[in-house]
This record gives C-alpha cells, sequence and structure tokens, in this order.
C-alpha cells in the first residue's frame, strides 16, 4: 500500500464512509508530527511548543509530573480537547503527512483511525457485546456476522475472550476493574484503528491487572502505534520504545527509552527519574 | 494516662459517666428519635386520605362505573365511563405534546449549549413555570384554544395540562441527563460518534428510568388537575365523539358530583376518587418496571 492510499484510509474526505481494511501502516519513522505545537485552555497556555516526531507501531511513553501538559498532548491526536469551550492551539500535527486540522479532515473518522483508553475504564452500560460492537454499529455495520466476528477478534486482541466468551451477553458492569480496562482496549481496537492513545490505563488498576494491561500493550505493539501516558516510570520503562519526557508544558527531552533511563542528556529528566523532583 | 505504664481506666472506650458524654448520647438519642416521629407523622395524611378513599369509594365500586354513563340527578344508577375516557385522552395529548417538547429542551440546555445564555433563560423560565398555578394554564389554554376555535374541547384541556407539566418535564429530564456520567460521553466520542449517535444511543438510554420518573411525575399532576380542566374541556354527560367537543373528566367530575345535594352523586364522587387514584399509582408501576435499567 502506498503513503498516499494509507492517508486516504487514515483521514477519509468528508461523507466518505471508511474502509476497514487488514492493511495497517508500515514501519514509519515519521508517523506522527507534533510541529510547534501549542495548546492554550481559555487563557492558560498548557503547551509550549513542542516539537516531536512519532514512528508507527512503536510504543512511546510521555512522562512527567502532573500538569506537565502530556495528557494534554494526548488528547489532541484525536482533537478530544475539542469538546472542552474556550480551547484553541497554534502549530500542526500531522499523521501521515496529514495535517489532523486539514479543513477537509472529518473529525468523526479521524477518531474512528484512533482508539483511545482512559484513565478510568468507561464501558457503557450495556452487555460486553455491544460494548465492542458500538464504533462498528455506529459506523453503520449492521451484518451480524461481522459484528460476531468483531467481538471475538477484539476480545481475543485484548486477552479478554477466553474469561468472557461465555457471557458475552452480560452486563459489562459485572466485570472486576481490570477486565473493564481490557474491554475498553478491545472496544477501541474493534474498528482496526491504526494508532492507540492510552491515558494512564493502569492508574485504578491492581499490579497483577497492570501486568496483564502491559503484556497486552507488548502484544499490540505490533499492530497498532502505541501512545502511552503514564505516571509510573517502572511501566514507561518496561513497555516503551520511545519516552517524551514532559516538565511545565514544554517538551525537555524525548529518546529512546533505554537512554532516557540510564543515560538521559538533560537535568531535569534525570531529576525526575531518580525521584530528585520536587 | 501521661504514663505509659499505668493502666487503662476501666472505661476507657466508653468514656462513660463524664458529663459531656451523658449528654451528648442523650442528644443523639433524643434527635433520632425526633426524626423517626417525624417521619411516621408525615405518613398520617398519607394513609388516612388512602383508607378514606378506600372507605368511600368502595361501597359503589362496580363494573358498570367504567362502563355507563352519569346519572341525571336524582337517579340512583350509571357510572363515569366517559370521564375515565377524557381523563385518559387528555393526559394522552398533554404527554404527546409535552414530553417531545419537554425532553428535547432538556437534551438541548444539557448536551449542546449547558453554558449558554439561552439555556441558562430556559432554565430560569422552567422553574418560574413549575410555580404557576394550575388554574393559570387553565385560563392561557382558554384564551388561546376555547376562544379560537370557538369550542370548550378535549384539546383546549389536553394544552392546559401539557403547559403544566413541561417545566416537570423538562427540569427532570435536565437532572436525569446531568446524571449520566460524562465518561460515558468522552467514550462514546472518542470511539468516532457523532454528538447525535452519543445522546441517542448512549445519553439517552442510561437517562430513560429517570426521565420516565418525571413522566409519571407529570401524569400524575394532570390527572389529579381540576382547574384548567373546568376551564377548557367543561364535562360533557355523554360519550366522546370527537377532540373539539367538551369532555368529561375524573377530577372535574369529583369536583361537580361533590357538591351536589344527592347522595349518590356524592358516593360515586368517591368512587371516582379512588379509581383516579387507582390508575395513576398503576401508571407510575408499570412505568417504573418497563423502564428500568438492565444493565446496572
Amino acid at each position: 500500500m502506498t503513503t498516499a492510499e494509507n492517508t486516504a484510509s487514515i483521514i477519509a474526505p468528508a461523507g466518505q464512509r471508511l474502509e476497514l481494511t487488514d492493511d495497517f501502516a508500515p514501519g514509519e519513522a515519521n508517523f506522527i508530527e507534533v510541529k510547534d505545537f501549542r495548546f492554550f485552555y481559555g487563557k492558560k497556555q498548557a503547551l509550549h511548543g513542542i516539537n516531536l516526531t512519532i514512528p508507527s507501531r512503536k510504543v512511546t511513553a510521555f512522562i512527567g509530573p502532573s500538569g506537565c501538559g502530556k495528557s494534554t498532548l494526548l488528547r489532541n491526536f484525536n482533537r478530544m480537547n475539542e469538546l472542552i469551550p474556550g480551547v484553541r492551539h497554534e502549530g500542526d500535527i500531522t499523521i501521515h503527512g496529514t495535517s489532523i486540522y486539514d479543513p477537509s479532515v472529518e473529525i468523526i473518522a479521524l477518531r474512528r483511525r484512533i482508539g483511545m483508553v482512559f484513565q478510568k475504564s468507561n464501558p457503557f452500560p450495556m452487555s460486553i457485546y455491544e460494548n465492542i460492537v458500538y464504533p462498528l454499529r455506529i459506523a453503520g455495520q449492521k451484518s451480524r456476522h461481522v459484528l460476531d466476528e468483531t467481538v471475538e477478534r477484539a476480545l481475543r486482541s485484548a486477552a479478554l475472550w477466553d474469561e468472557v466468551k461465555d457471557r458475552l451477553h452480560d452486563s459489562a458492569l459485572g466485570l472486576s476493574g481490570g477486565q473493564m480496562q481490557r474491554l475498553c482496549i478491545a472496544r477501541a481496537v474493534a474498528s482496526r484503528p491504526e494508532i492507540l492513545l492510552m491515558d494512564e490505563p493502569c492508574s485504578a488498576l491492581d499490579p497483577i491487572a497492570t501486568a496483564k494491561v502491559e503484556e497486552l500493550i507488548t502484544e499490540l505493539k505490533k499492530d497498532f502505534t502505541i501512545i502511552i501516558v503514564t505516571h509510573n516510570m517502572q511501566q514507561a520503562s518496561r513497555v516503551s520504545e520511545l519516552t517524551a519526557f514532559f516538565y511545565l508544558g514544554n517538551l525537555v527531552e524525548f529518546d529512546d527509552t533505554q537512554k532516557i533511563f540510564t543515560n538521559p542528556s538533560n537535568q531535569q529528566t534525570e531529576d525526575y527519574i531518580t525521584g530528585r523532583f520536587g | 494516662m501521661t504514663h505509659l505504664s499505668a493502666p487503662a481506666p476501666r472505661n476507657f472506650f466508653t468514656q462513660e459517666g463524664t458529663k459531656t458524654s451523658v449528654l451528648r448520647l442523650f442528644r443523639n438519642r433524643f434527635l433520632t428519635g425526633l426524626c423517626i416521629t417525624l417521619a411516621l407523622f408525615t405518613l398520617i395524611p398519607l394513609f388516612s386520605i388512602i383508607l378514606l378513599v378506600l372507605k368511600n369509594g368502595l361501597p359503589l365500586f362496580s363494573l358498570s362505573l367504567f362502563t355507563q354513563l352519569p346519572p341525571p340527578p336524582g337517579l340512583e344508577e350509571g357510572g363515569f365511563g366517559n370521564a375515565i375516557i377524557g381523563t385518559a385522552l387528555m393526559v394522552g395529548i398533554a404527554l404527546t405534546l409535552s414530553v417531545p417538547l419537554g425532553v428535547l429542551a432538556a437534551i438541548y440546555i444539557t448536551e449542546y449549549a449547558p453554558t449558554s445564555r439561552f439555556a441558562a433563560a430556559v432554565r430560569f423560565v422552567a422553574k418560574l413555570l413549575t410555580g404557576i398555578p394550575s388554574i393559570i394554564c387553565g385560563v392561557f389554554a382558554f384564551a388561546v384554544v376555547v376562544m379560537t376555535t370557538r369550542h370548550f374541547s378535549a384539546l383546549a384541556g389536553g394544552v392546559a395540562l401539557a403547559i403544566l407539566t413541561i417545566p416537570t418535564i423538562l427540569l427532570t429530564a435536565e437532572q436525569a441527563l446531568l446524571g449520566v456520567p460524562n465518561a460515558y460521553r468522552e467514550a462514546s466520542f472518542g470511539l468516532g460518534a457523532t454528538h447525535f449517535q452519543t445522546i441517542f444511543r448512549i445519553v439517552l438510554p442510561d437517562a430513560l428510568p429517570a426521565i420516565m420518573t418525571g413522566v409519571m411525575l407529570a401524569v400524575a399532576r394532570a390527572a389529579g388537575e381540576t382547574a384548567p380542566v373546568l376551564f377548557t374541556a367543561l364535562f360533557s354527560q355523554n360519550w366522546i365523539h370527537s377532540l373539539m367537543e367538551p369532555t368529561a373528566s375524573l377530577s372535574a367530575l369529583i369536583y361537580n358530583f361533590a357538591s351536589l345535594p344527592y347522595a349518590y352523586q356524592v358516593k360515586m364522587a368517591w368512587s371516582a376518587s379512588l379509581i383516579l387514584v387507582t390508575l395513576v399509582t398503576i401508571t407510575n408501576i408499570a412505568g417504573q418496571l418497563l423502564f428500568t435499567p438492565k444493565h446496572r
């Protein structure tokens, strides 16, 4: 598949039904590019001129203290921040070379190609089955066969199939916390997005559930480009290949995870990683 | 107790006998008792009403009440089937108008423009309207519908009751929608749903039981109101043939018959009260049963 075709599949022009294909973007160094990106909540500036290049099919971790802007940046990739009144941005973010702020970009299509997993698991008050097929239903998919297939595939890829296959039509709210979060991951991957955004996906989970989700992340990176925000530095070092350290709305350092955690070039990064931070 | 080696006093965990503890304990028990007593007191009027209505309404209770027409003064037979149908019809008309209006307005002010001035104005006016006496709604429907169509009618009665119930439905629906966790909206948007899909597939189904509670409140209020229907639907001794003619209702029948000098008519008014209370209760229970959330 050529780059041009990929672009078309990621960001469909207005009104065009998205094709859900088995082909994912090949390894690409400049998959997501953040160019001199600034972001404002009303008058408060949350991000100061961020420049960042994220490769495809790798796990990139965003670390930094609370309020450093890592979640803000993450929520800009699928333009979720625009749900908050009074926000604005400067600069640009491109995926596959196409600006996500281009007027021809349909925000709905963009979000369909970028799955998101939230800090607190948020399954809908419906059955497990209906949770998974929700992204397909809203895209107009009615074929029972496709829906059934998707449920099995998505639950398998979230390592949840064996645990829930006998109670697919039970309420999703009856699952344990860790299962709920994996259900949300399954739901996020059900419509085969290229990118998976994870906003502190394990912060509400116990260590066992966390280990399962981390194992899952390692598994998922074969198919997805994953960006994960985390407060847990061990987690960042365990699951990610690249790490970006943010502080006070600035990108302080971005490098291979191993380098960041063993030999950071910036003093601030080192202070944060070694726990010497204020 | 300054020495660590000193033995713990006998009442170490009870503080029995100290002055403050006696007072505190007494005050605690007194207030608890007071709350229970007062809670029981509030039940007295409720149960006396039910008992009184049952006692006076049951003797005349029979199937013919539902199937026959009100008797002319002096005759001791007949029922008020037309009034039951009239009440059901007017409440139905009222809900047909007020539920879509109220719920859609609530959706607008919670989901589309929660912080806008317009939403604030709608909210304010709705709160004002809840306090408006029902007779004013009747006068308004009289002026707008009865005067222009030149008929007392079920339609006019329905309009009066709709105006009465819109604010209740709007405000309860607003609370119901606000009660839907934001995490659901976020999840839906994050999966690429439109605003419309998020509202109609996720938010509204989750809020439905609470919205139904508001609708049931509105049914109870509308079915029992007398003033708005007296002004607009008047009353009728006959079966209803069209929406544009004077129509009987249970509340108007109770009002009319209770003030007549004939014992039989007064008894019928009691039976009508019993049936009104029963119908409203049944509707309420049915509404709650039909719309209990499946996944909680």
